[in-house]
C-alpha cells in the first residue's frame, strides 16, 4: 500500500487481482472481442444454413438454439462489455481522476462475466440443448416448453446483470464525485455524459430484467403462475416486463456509441463539436422517453387502442432527439478541415448506416403498418443497422483512435481502411437484402424459407461471411499493432483531438492522473 | 471547485492488487452454478440433489466468507484513515444507487401484480376487448381480488383445458387480506406493519443518539431496532406457517399466491438482510467500540437501507393486503 508509483505486477497475478481501470477496461475490451468472434461464429452457422432453401446443415432445433445464442451473446457478451470496458479505459482519464472510485469491485464485475458466459455457453451440450425461445425468452416458450438448460440461462442473466448493475454503480460513482477540479458537468467529455445517463439507464432496468427471470424460474421450478392463464397469470406480463428493461436496453447499447462517435468527429473535422448542449440534452430526453416506448415491441400481441396510440406517438417523439444528434454531427462536419482516418471512416459509416437504421426504427413504430413487418426479415434487419452498423462500427472507431494512446504504437492505416471497407460492403450486402425479404413477407427465426426468398438470401449470406472475415483482419491488424506496431510517443496522436486524455503520455502510464488536473 | 477540495483529490485511495473479486466469483458462480442443479434434479432429473447442494453450500460459504473479509478489510482501512471524504461520497453514492436498483427490482413485482390485477383478471373473465376468448378458453371464470378460484378450476381442472401449461393451481380456503380476517386485533399484517414502522423510529433514534455523541443510546435503541427486525421475521414466518398450513394459501394458489409470496417473500429476504446489516453494525458498536459522531457510515448505509425495506412495506400493506 503507499506507494503508486509503480508499474503493474507480472504474470497471471497482475489480470486476476489486478484493482487498475486501465488493467480492467483492457480485460473487458478482448473479453467482449472473443464474445464477438462467439456470437459471430453462430451467425456464421444460421447464414450458412440459409445460404439456400430447404434444410442442409443443421436440424432446426439447433438453428433455434444458434438464434438464440447468437442475439444473447452478442448483446450481453460482445457489445455491452465492449463499452464497458471503453468507460473503464476512458472516463477515469477523460475526467482527470486516477482510477475508478470503487477499483475492487470494478475488478469483480470484470471476473463474474467471463465464467457466467462459461455456464451460457455449456447449455449446447446438456441434454435437451441449449436455450432455443429467441433471445427475447418469450414465455412459454421459455416456461412450458423450455429445455433444461433454461435454469442455467437465468442463473447466467442473474449474475450478467449482476455485473452490469455493479459496473454502472462504479461509473456514476466515477462521474459524480472524482472529476478533476474544474471539470464541471457541462465540461464532460461527451462519451462521459452518454455513458453517465447509459449507467443510469442500467441500474434502472438490469433489476427489472432479473425479476422477469425470477418469474420464470418460479414459475418453471415452483408452480407459480405468473405467465399462464390457467392460473391467473398473462404470458404477456412477461413481454410487458422484458420490454421494460428491454427498449432502455437498445438505448444502453446505443448511447455510449453516440458517445464515441461525438468524440471522434470534432477530431478528424478539426471544430469542436456542434451543440454540445444540445447533445446532452438529448441524450437525456432519449434516456427518459426509452421508459415509456417499450410496448412498441409488442404491437400484435394484443393491447387496447389506447396502448397502441400512445405507444405509437411516443415512440415516433424519439425521432426529435436523435434527429438533434444527427444534425449536429453533420454540422460538425460542415467546412471542418476533414480527413479520412480509419475512425473518421468507421463514425461516417455509422452516421449514413445509423440513420437507415433510425429510419426503418419509424417505419417500425407506426402500429398499422408493424402489424405487416412484425418479426419478419425487415425488423432484422432494421436492428443490425443500429446495432451492427450503430454499435459494433463506433467500438471499431474507438479501438482505431485510442489504440496508440493504449499501446503507444500505430496501427497500419491501409490496414485499417481496408477494414472498413470490407466490412463496410459485406455489412450492406448482408443486410439491406433483408429489408426487401422481410417486406415481402419472410419471417424471423426460421430454417428454411419459400424460394421466391432465395436469391436475397444468398446474396446475405455471402454479405455475412464476407463482414465476417473482415473481422479476422480487425484482429490481425490490433494484434500486429500492440505487438509491432510502429511506436509513437506523442502525448497528442490526432491533429485535432481535444480532451484530457490526450494530455497524459503516450502510451498512457499505469497510473495517471494521481494528482487531479486543474480544468480551466 | 475550491482548492480545498483539490487536496482531496490527492489522497484518494486507490487500493492495491487484491484476491478479494476472485474468490467472491468463485463463491458468487459456484452457488448460483449449485442452485440451478438442485432446481433441475428436482424438477427435470430423478430427485438426486445431494451432489448440487454440496456445490451450492460449498459456494454460498465461499461467498460469504469472502463477503466478510471484503468488508473486514474495508472497515480496516477507514480506521486507519485511508479513506479520504471523497472516497467516503464514493461510498455514499454507491449506496444510493445500490438502493436504486432494489426499488426497480421490487417495481418489476408491483408491475406484475397491478397489472394482473387490473387487466389480466377482467380480460380472463371475459370483459372488454381482450376478453373475446374468455367462452373458448376459461368459460366460467369470475374476476375477483383475490381469486378465490383459478381459470384452470373454473373450467374443471386441467384435463378440461384447452390449452397446456405447466402444473395444476389449486386455489385457497382463505387469503391474507383485511376483509378475509376474523377480527381487527387478530389480523397478523397490522402488527408486522406496527413492529417494522417502529423499527424505524427506533433506528432513527439511535443515529441520533450517535450524532449527540451519546453511544449508549445508540447501542439501545439499535438493539432494540434488531429486536424488533427479529420479532417482524418471526410474525412473517407465523404468517407464512399459517398461510400453507391452515389457509391452504401456497405458491400454487394461482396468480394471488404467487404475487402475494414473491412480494412479501422478497420483502421478507431483504428484512432479514438489513437486519443482519444492523446486526453486524451493532456488533461493532457494542464489541468493537466502532463509530463516533462524524464517522458511522456503516451504521448509515445499513439504516438508509432499512428505511428502504420499510417503505417497500408500506406499498406492500397497501397493494397486497388492504386494497
Amino acid at each position: 500500500m503507499g506507494d503508486h508509483h509503480h508499474g503493474p505486477a507480472k504474470g497471471l497475478s497482475r489480470w486476476l487481482f489486478t484493482t487498475n481501470h486501465k488493467d480492467i477496461g483492457t480485460m473487458y475490451l478482448w473479453f467482449s472481442f472473443s464474445m464477438f468472434i462467439l456470437g459471430g461464429a453462430f451467425a456464421m452457422v444460421i447464414r450458412a444454413e440459409l445460404f439456400q432453401p430447404g434444410m442442409q446443415l443443421v436440424n432446426p432445433a439447433f438453428f433455434n438454439q444458434m438464434t438464440t445464442l447468437h442475439g444473447l451473446v452478442m448483446v450481453f457478451g460482445a457489445i455491452m462489455p465492449s463499452f464497458v470496458g471503453l468507460a473503464n479505459w476512458m472516463i477515469p482519464m477523460m475526467i482527470g481522476a486516477p482510477d475508478m472510485a470503487l477499483p475492487r469491485m470494478n475488478n469483480w464485475s470484470f471476473w463474474i462475466l467471463p465464467p457466467a458466459f462459461l455456464i451460457l455457453a455449456s447449455t449446447l451440450f446438456m441434454e435437451g440443448g441449449a436455450p432455443n425461445f429467441g433471445w427475447t425468452f418469450y414465455a412459454p416458450l421459455s416456461t412450458t416448453y423450455a429445455p433444461p438448460s433454461v435454469t442455467y440461462f437465468i442463473f447466467s442473466i442473474h449474475v450478467l446483470g449482476l455485473s452490469s448493475i455493479m459496473g454502472s454503480i462504479n461509473i456514476i460513482a466515477t462521474v459524480m464525485n472524482m472529476r478533476a477540479p474544474g471539470m464541471t458537468y457541462m465540461k464532460m467529455p461527451l462519451f462521459v455524459w452518454t455513458w453517465l445517463i447509459t449507467a443510469f439507464l442500467l441500474v434502472a432496468v438490469m433489476p427489472v430484467l432479473a425479476g422477469a427471470v425470477t418469474m420464470m424460474l418460479m414459475d418453471i421450478h415452483f408452480g407459480t403462475s405468473f405467465f399462464s392463464a390457467a392460473g391467473g397469470g398473462d404470458p404477456v406480463l412477461f413481454q410487458h416486463i422484458f420490454w421494460f428493461f428491454g427498449h432502455p436496453e437498445v438505448y444502453i447499447i446505443i448511447l455510449p456509441a453516440f458517445g464515441v462517435v461525438s468524440q471522434i468527429i470534432p477530431t478528424f473535422s478539426r471544430k469542436p463539436l456542434f451543440g454540445y448542449d444540445s447533445m446532452v440534452y438529448a441524450t437525456a430526453a432519449i434516456a427518459f422517453l426509452s421508459f415509456i416506448v417499450w410496448a412498441h415491441h409488442m404491437y400484435t400481441v394484443g393491447m387496447p387502442v389506447a396502448g397502441e396510440l400512445f405507444f405509437m406517438y411516443a415512440t415516433m417523439l424519439i425521432a426529435v432527439p436523435t434527429g438533434v444528434k444527427v444534425f449536429n454531427w453533420v454540422t460538425t462536419m460542415w467546412r471542418g478541415a476533414m480527413t479520412f482516418e480509419t475512425p473518421m471512416l468507421f463514425c461516417m459509416g455509422f452516421l449514413v448506416l445509423f440513420t437507415i437504421g433510425g429510419f426503418t426504427g419509424l417505419m417500425l413504430s407506426i402500429a398499422p403498418a408493424d402489424f405487416q413487418y412484425h418479426d419478419s426479415y425487415f425488423v432484422v434487419a432494421h436492428f443490425h443497422y443500429v446495432m451492427v452498423a450503430g454499435a459494433v462500427f463506433s467500438m471499431s472507431a474507438a479501438v482505431y483512435y485510442w489504440l496508440p494512446k493504449w499501446c503507444g504504437r500505430m496501427y497500419n492505416e491501409t490496414m485499417g481502411k481496408t477494414h472498413f471497407w470490407i466490412s463496410f460492403v459485406g455489412f450492406n450486402i448482408t443486410f439491406f437484402p433483408q429489408h426487401f425479404v422481410g417486406l415481402a413477407g419472410m419471417p424471423r427465426r426460421i430454417p428454411d424459407y419459400a424460394l421466391q426468398f432465395a436469391d436475397f438470401n444468398m446474396m446475405s449470406s455471402i454479405g455475412a461471411f464476407i463482414y465476417g472475415a473482415s473481422q479476422i483482419l480487425f484482429l490481425y491488424n490490433v494484434i500486429a499493432t500492440i505487438v509491432a506496431g510502429k511506436p509513437t510517443s506523442e502525448a497528442k496522436t490526432w491533429e485535432g483531438a481535444e480532451g484530457l486524455e490526450w494530455t497524459v503520455a503516450t502510451p498512457a502510464p499505469y497510473h495517471t492522473f494521481e494528482t487531479p488536473p486543474q480544468v480551466r | 471547485m475550491t482548492t480545498q477540495s483539490s487536496t482531496e483529490y490527492e489522497k484518494y485511495y486507490v487500493p492495491e492488487k487484491s484476491k478479494l473479486a476472485v474468490c467472491a466469483t468463485i463463491g458468487l458462480i459456484l452457488s448460483t452454478f449449485g442452485a440451478a442443479s438442485v432446481m433441475n434434479d428436482m424438477t427435470f432429473g430423478d430427485g438426486a440433489t445431494t451432489g448440487s447442494w454440496g456445490i451450492f453450500w460449498f459456494g454460498l460459504f465461499f461467498f460469504s466468507a469472502t463477503l466478510f473479509g471484503w468488508f473486514r478489510m474495508a472497515i480496516k482501512e477507514n480506521l486507519a484513515g485511508l479513506n479520504s471524504a471523497q472516497l467516503k461520497k464514493s461510498y455514499v453514492l454507491g449506496m444510493f444507487w445500490f438502493i436504486f436498483s432494489e426499488v426497480m427490482f421490487f417495481l418489476a413485482f408491483f408491475g406484475a401484480l397491478f397489472y394482473v390485477r387490473t387487466l389480466v383478471g377482467p380480460w380472463l373473465a371475459g370483459e372488454g376487448e381482450g376478453g373475446r376468448m374468455n367462452h373458448l378458453l376459461w368459460e366460467g371464470f369470475e374476476n375477483q381480488w383475490p381469486m378465490p378460484l383459478t381459470p384452470q378450476e373454473a373450467v374443471g381442472g386441467v384435463a378440461n383445458q384447452p390449452i397446456a401449461n405447466m402444473g395444476t393451481f389449486e386455489s385457497y380456503e382463505k387469503s391474507m387480506a383485511f376483509g378475509e380476517a376474523a377480527a381487527w386485533y387478530l389480523w397478523l399484517p397490522l402488527w408486522n406493519t406496527i413492529v417494522l414502522l417502529s423499527s424505524s423510529f427506533t433506528v432513527h433514534i439511535a443515529h441520533m443518539g450517535l450524532l449527540d455523541g451519546n453511544k449508549r443510546k445508540f447501542n439501545i435503541w439499535l438493539g432494540i431496532t434488531v429486536a424488533l427486525g427479529m420479532l417482524f421475521v418471526a410474525l412473517q414466518a407465523l404468517e407464512y406457517y399459517e398461510a400453507y398450513a391452515h389457509f391452504g394459501l401456497t405458491l400454487n394458489s394461482g396468480i394471488y399466491g404467487s404475487t402475494f409470496f414473491m412480494l412479501t417473500g422478497f420483502h421478507g429476504f431483504h428484512v432479514i438482510m438489513g437486519m443482519t446489516m444492523l446486526l453486524i453494525q451493532w456488533l461493532r458498536s457494542v464489541r468493537g467500540g466502532h463509530f463516533t459522531a462524524d464517522d458511522h457510515f456503516g451504521f448509515e448505509a445499513s439504516s438508509w437501507y432499512w428505511h428502504f425495506v420499510d417503505v417497500v412495506w408500506v406499498f406492500l400493506f397497501l397493494f397486497v393486503y388492504i386494497l
